[in-house]
């Protein structure tokens, strides 16, 4: 590292504080121990639908795929009163077709864009790509931030980056990606979300993962997120939304995310403007709780629509 | 929006301590009841007796008086048992049976089969684990989530940890051999009923003493309920006997002339006396008593996971911690963020019913030590100390304290020197590192000390220089059986946990 | 022509790395084996005792911090000093009517202490303490540290060798020491402060005291900064130093009077007896990224 890179780390981990991995990992576990019941359960899973992006990021995604994600999107199961998901969550090449399918509901349409997962395109390239995404109707859009950049200490360049994203979405929601697993070190983390959160208009999000790499959200790096926004939001007054991506795919550990916000950020941040989970299968899960909650009996993942599993 | 972002962020390039520090009161949270959770309780059977009788050679035995006295919930105030109350008599009765007991089988066992039992005894622990675990919270107030998730499993593993240690004695002490005293005699107090039976029972078996322990008055259950698991294991009759009772058997544990040494967890101003009592005797002793601890926040900490480590240790056991950081020692340029982040925490703590899953600070152990906080919580408020509490709302019945934090506290208070035991800490400042360490070693006491720093060098020299017996750095209220546990000055001498401890129960040969 | 007079030395107590005499002004006589007049001993009191925790206080945490190599080579230099000066240490034993072949021998054993300890300085660390393997994401390690200012109470019989005995051990780990020399027999102890004050052992570590047992030991276990009692005594004084000494929970180490102790013997040294001696602490911090 250049002596100017590694004066720049001093000088952000100085401002912002450092993080404790042990000491994260304990607090979080915490959550983990939340025995939550009954009447409890049931708020918690439906609050956990509504904040669902239900994502399909796959080279083999066709518009007719994208058509009956839309559709589980708006109304996840028959015959259960359940709300429908916060947005779908799609590549720029499918957002006019997700926008045909939800249009007139209340959810929304997410396209990952700046050359997502990687971010190694020209920033003109990722720039057009938002753009592109953003005049098809997306309406909020999922960037990834420069992790080369960052890791080399780069902070000024990650956060030019941003802001010129946040230029081009217009009145779209961001969504900023710090790609956890890559910035490895909860301090990263916390400085990632900083360099973004400086940048962001109030309800633009934070985002651990693009859940294309081999580790995503967790409960700990969900909290040092949530304690940079809390830590930001006392000093600014700006309040920044969080979205966990990735690896969450049951019931219980969505839950378990939610305790971390309620007990974090508090009941201004239990709703999906402040709140999202990027994931594909936990709705599935979701649905198979409430309906276990409702029935009293354990469901087989058949009963539920586009269910991961078939076995 | 972004012109503007941008010289807001040149604006805060400057300083570090403007983080995370509130200046309007608008931009609080709100930890309301939006979601609130359902009453999780633990419903398993405990599997209690009505009565209890004494654990006197291998047999559960009336107490000779025929007396005994009622123990309660102290979350409900609700009687749970009678428990049978020793008399000097009984009490020589237990001598008796163990001095036998270690003079006829467990004296002469080789380790490893005095191992073996003890083994089997963590094992079947394991097995109830549930069981005492209720009957903990039940008979203690202390929160389900911390019997079943520390104190029964930590008494588990001192068990097996020192089971192994029997037929090792060989390199307890370099140099020399080891064997066993003899009979030994114990005494625990009320905040770790079980935990603190094993952190005694353990490792004076292992080193193949046999033992005479009382259990504190108000927790006598989960340690006479040990006996049934005493019994399971099959161990020889005598070599553990569990006597009950308050401060007369105590006394009477002590004092007994066959005990070759005494071990004694409590209060300094008890522990005081019964070193007077033992003074024309000859008895090895170990004492583990009270503390002041302080918990030491530099500028430079990981905040958040310091304030948890503050959380934990003056809330852990409501309080009921002899090595509780009792004592916030934080840096002047972060001691507002800091004392926002913990007010921030207080709020979420759940306070309320021990036995449910989601309770962070259960019930103040008895009456008596409700009383002792409130009268020290008003010298504080007296004496011109700021006090912050928890909004919780405690429950109607039962003995509940807020958790709460006094701010401008100084050196010369009341609640800045004396043992509370409970969930109230003092906060006070520092500048310099220099006054930090002539502010924590500033008690007679000397237990525990914590530290938070991201200085690594920073966090070695406190180290060195706080005066106890545990420091822990970047972290607090840590315990493992592989770990000597105890302190320096007035809270004691001796160790209890790892090598150290262990040779605490031999005499060198 | 006159023969010349002999200048014969005054007494004084080692105290805070100077010369005293008692602030009460006493001294007790004391007579050589022949019976005939040898010196004034100075008759030190609780005052002197105080006084003595001072400088003991003041000196340890500078001894504390020496390093273990540091320490090793100054407690080896005393033992150069007393192994330079051992005729006048014969002598000095002489005085109390040792003979002249138990006195050499006493002086000899007394050396090979002090080198023995000398050696522990930097070991008895490595066997001492050690690293806990916790089961949680911890490095776990356990240090001793000296408890701090040791009361010695010396018996009556090899009055330099088990004051030594008694002594090496309490420093070797960085202790400071305040001790009462044999009341029968002080004068070793007067010539053991003229070879401490050229052994390069900082002043205050060692402070050495002669007087009345009966008056001082009340004071040894009153006296709350002492934090350790280390030494010999009789049933009536163990009783009595315990009782007074559970008031600021002080660490007693007393051997028995009335059972004999082979100073001499290589059971009268090593590491239990540093053991004795020190506090244990046990440090935690996380072990994470």
């Amino acid at each position: 590292m250049s002596t100017s890179a590694h004066a720049a780390f001093r000088r952000l981990f100085h401002e912002i504080g450092t993080v404790d991995a042990v000491g994260v990992e304990e607090r979080v576990a915490k959550f983990a121990t939340r025995s939550i019941k009954k009447k409890s359960k049931l708020f918690g899973l439906k609050l956990a639908v509504t904040m669902v992006d239900l994502t399909t990021l796959e080279g083999k995604d066709t518009p007719g795929k994208v058509a009956s994600l839309c559709q589980k999107a708006i109304a996840p199961h028959e015959g259960i009163d359940v709300p429908s998901t916060a947005a779908v969550c799609v590549y720029p090449a499918m957002v006019k077709h997700a926008k045909k399918h939800v249009a007139g509901t209340s959810v929304r349409v997410a396209s990952v864009a700046t050359a997502f997962p990687s971010g190694q395109a020209p920033l003109k390239t990722r720039l057009a790509e938002v753009r592109s995404a953003v005049a098809d109707g997306a309406d909020e859009i999922d960037m990834v931030i420069n992790r080369g950049a960052f890791l080399s200490g780069e902070f000024s360049l990650v956060q030019d980056e941003i802001r010129q994203v946040v230029e081009a979405c217009g009145s779209s929601t961001l969504k900023v990606i710090l790609e956890t697993s890559e910035l490895e070190t909860y301090d990263n983390i916390r400085a990632a979300s900083f360099l973004a959160m400086q940048v962001l208009r109030p309800n633009d999000f934070i985002k651990t993962s693009t859940g294309k790499t081999s580790a995503n959200a967790t409960l700990g790096n969900n909290q040092v997120m949530l304690e940079a926004i809390r830590d930001f939001y006392f000093e600014t007054g700006i309040p920044i939304a969080m979205k966990p991506a990735g690896g969450i795919r049951t019931a219980k550990q969505a839950l378990q995310f939610l305790i971390a916000v309620k007990e974090t950020l508090g009941d201004e941040w239990l709703n999906n403007q402040r709140y999202r989970f990027g994931a594909s299968t936990l709705l599935n899960d979701l649905l198979r709780q409430i309906e276990k909650e409702r029935s009293g009996n354990y469901q087989a993942p058949y009963y539920f629509s586009e269910a991961a599993e078939s076995y | 929006m972004a012109a503007k972002t941008h010289k807001r962020q040149n604006s805060r390039a400057t300083a570090r301590p403007s983080v995370a520090q509130p200046r309007k009161s608008s931009r609080e949270l709100i930890f309301g009841d939006l979601w609130e959770f359902d009453p999780a309780p633990e419903t398993a059977d405990p599997k209690l007796k009505p009565r209890y009788d004494l654990f006197i050679n291998g047999e559960f035995t009336a107490p000779k008086s025929g007396k005994y006295f009622p123990t309660i919930n102290p979350a409900t105030e609700q009687k749970i048992a009678d428990i049978a109350l020793a008399s000097p008599a009984d009490v020589d009765t237990a001598y008796q049976a163990a001095q036998r007991a270690f003079d006829s089988v467990w004296g002469k066992m080789p380790g490893r089969e005095r191992g073996k039992y003890i083994y089997r005894i963590a094992r079947l622990l394991q097995d109830h684990a549930r069981e005492f675990a209720i009957a903990e919270t039940m008979n203690g107030g202390k929160p389900i989530k911390e019997s079943r998730d520390f104190d029964v499993p930590m008494a588990a593993a001192h068990f097996f940890y020192h089971a192994g240690w029997a037929d090792k004695l060989e390199y307890v002490a370099p140099g020399r051999s080891v064997k066993p005293l003899g009979v030994v005699g114990q005494v625990i107090p009320w905040n770790f009923p079980l935990l603190m039976m094993a952190w005694k029972i353990a490792p004076a078996l292992a080193m193949g003493n046999c033992v005479v322990i009382k259990p504190a008055e108000t927790t006598s259950i989960t340690a006479l309920k040990f006996g049934e698991i005493l019994q399971e294991a099959g161990l020889p009759p005598g070599v553990v006997n569990i006597v009950s009772g308050a401060g007369e058997t105590g006394a009477a544990v002590m004092n007994h002339p066959l005990a070759a040494k005494v071990a004694f967890t409590g209060s300094t101003e008890v522990g005081k006396i019964i070193m007077r009592s033992l003074a024309g005797t000859d008895k090895k002793m170990t004492m583990e008593l009270g503390g002041k601890a302080a918990n030491i926040v530099f500028d430079d900490a990981p905040l958040d996971q310091a304030v948890e480590g503050i959380v934990n240790g003056i809330f852990f056991n409501q309080g009921h911690v002899c090595c509780a950081g009792s004592r916030l020692l934080v840096q002047e340029g972060v001691a507002e963020a800091v004392l926002a982040k913990l007010k921030n925490r207080i709020k979420v703590l759940r306070v309320g019913d021990p036995l449910d899953k989601n309770t962070d600070v259960g019930a103040i152990n008895s009456k008596e030590q409700l009383g002792k906080i409130r009268e020290l919580v008003d010298s504080g408020v007296k004496e011109g100390a700021e006090l912050y509490q928890s909004p919780c709302r405690l429950p109607a019945k039962g003995f509940f304290f807020k958790p709460s934090v006094f701010s401008n506290v100084t050196m010369s208070h009341r609640i800045a020197r004396e043992e509370i035991f409970g969930p109230v800490l003092s906060v006070l400042t520092f500048r310099t590192v220099d006054e930090a360490i002539e502010k924590a070693n500033n008690t007679p006491y000397g237990l525990s000390a914590g530290v938070w720093t991201d200085k690594g060098s920073r966090i070695l020299k406190m180290s060195v220089e706080l005066k106890a017996g545990v420091v822990w750095a970047n972290t607090y209220n840590k315990f493992d059986p592989t770990s000597p546990f105890g302190g320096y000055k007035e809270s004691g001498f001796g160790r209890e946990g790892g090598r150290q401890g262990l040779l605490d129960y031999g005499k060198l040969i | 022509m006159n023969p010349r007079l002999p200048i014969t030395k005054t007494p004084k107590c080692y105290v805070g790395g100077a010369f005293i005499r008692s602030e009460s002004g006493r001294v007790t006589p004391l007579h050589d084996a022949s019976g005939a007049f040898f010196a004034n001993i100075p008759q030190c009191t609780r005052k002197d005792l105080r006084n003595a925790v001072e400088a003991a206080a003041k000196s340890g945490s500078g001894w504390a911090k020496r390093s273990a190599y540091n320490r090793g080579q100054i407690i080896y230099r005393l033992a150069e000093m007393i192994e330079a000066r051992s005729a006048e240490m014969i002598e000095a034993l002489q005085v109390g009517g040792q003979p002249s072949a138990r006195a050499k021998t006493e002086v000899a054993a007394t050396v090979d202490r002090l080198i023995h300890y000398a050696g522990w300085t930097d070991k008895y660390e490595q066997l001492l303490g050690n690293v806990n393997p916790v089961s949680s994401p911890h490095f776990n390690f356990t240090v001793t540290e000296p408890t701090g200012i040791v009361g010695v109470l010396a018996p009556e019989d090899a009055p330099l060798l088990a004051l030594v005995s008694l002594i090496a051990p309490a420093i070797t780990s960085g202790n400071t020491v305040v001790a009462l020399a044999s009341t029968s027999q002080p004068y070793p102890s007067i010539a053991l402060g003229e070879m401490l004050a050229t052994s390069d052992l900082p002043g205050g570590v060692v402070n050495l005291l002669t007087g009345f047992r009966a008056e001082l030991l009340p004071t040894f276990a009153t006296h709350a900064h002492i934090r350790a009692i280390s030494g010999v005594a009789n049933a009536d004084e163990r009783k009595a130093i315990k009782l007074a000494a559970a008031d600021s929970v002080k660490r007693v180490h007393l051997l028995k009077t009335e059972e004999t102790h082979d100073w001499f013997a290589d059971s009268a040294q090593g590491l239990y007896e540093i053991r004795d001696l020190v506090e244990f602490k046990t440090t935690w911090h996380p072990i994470g990224a």
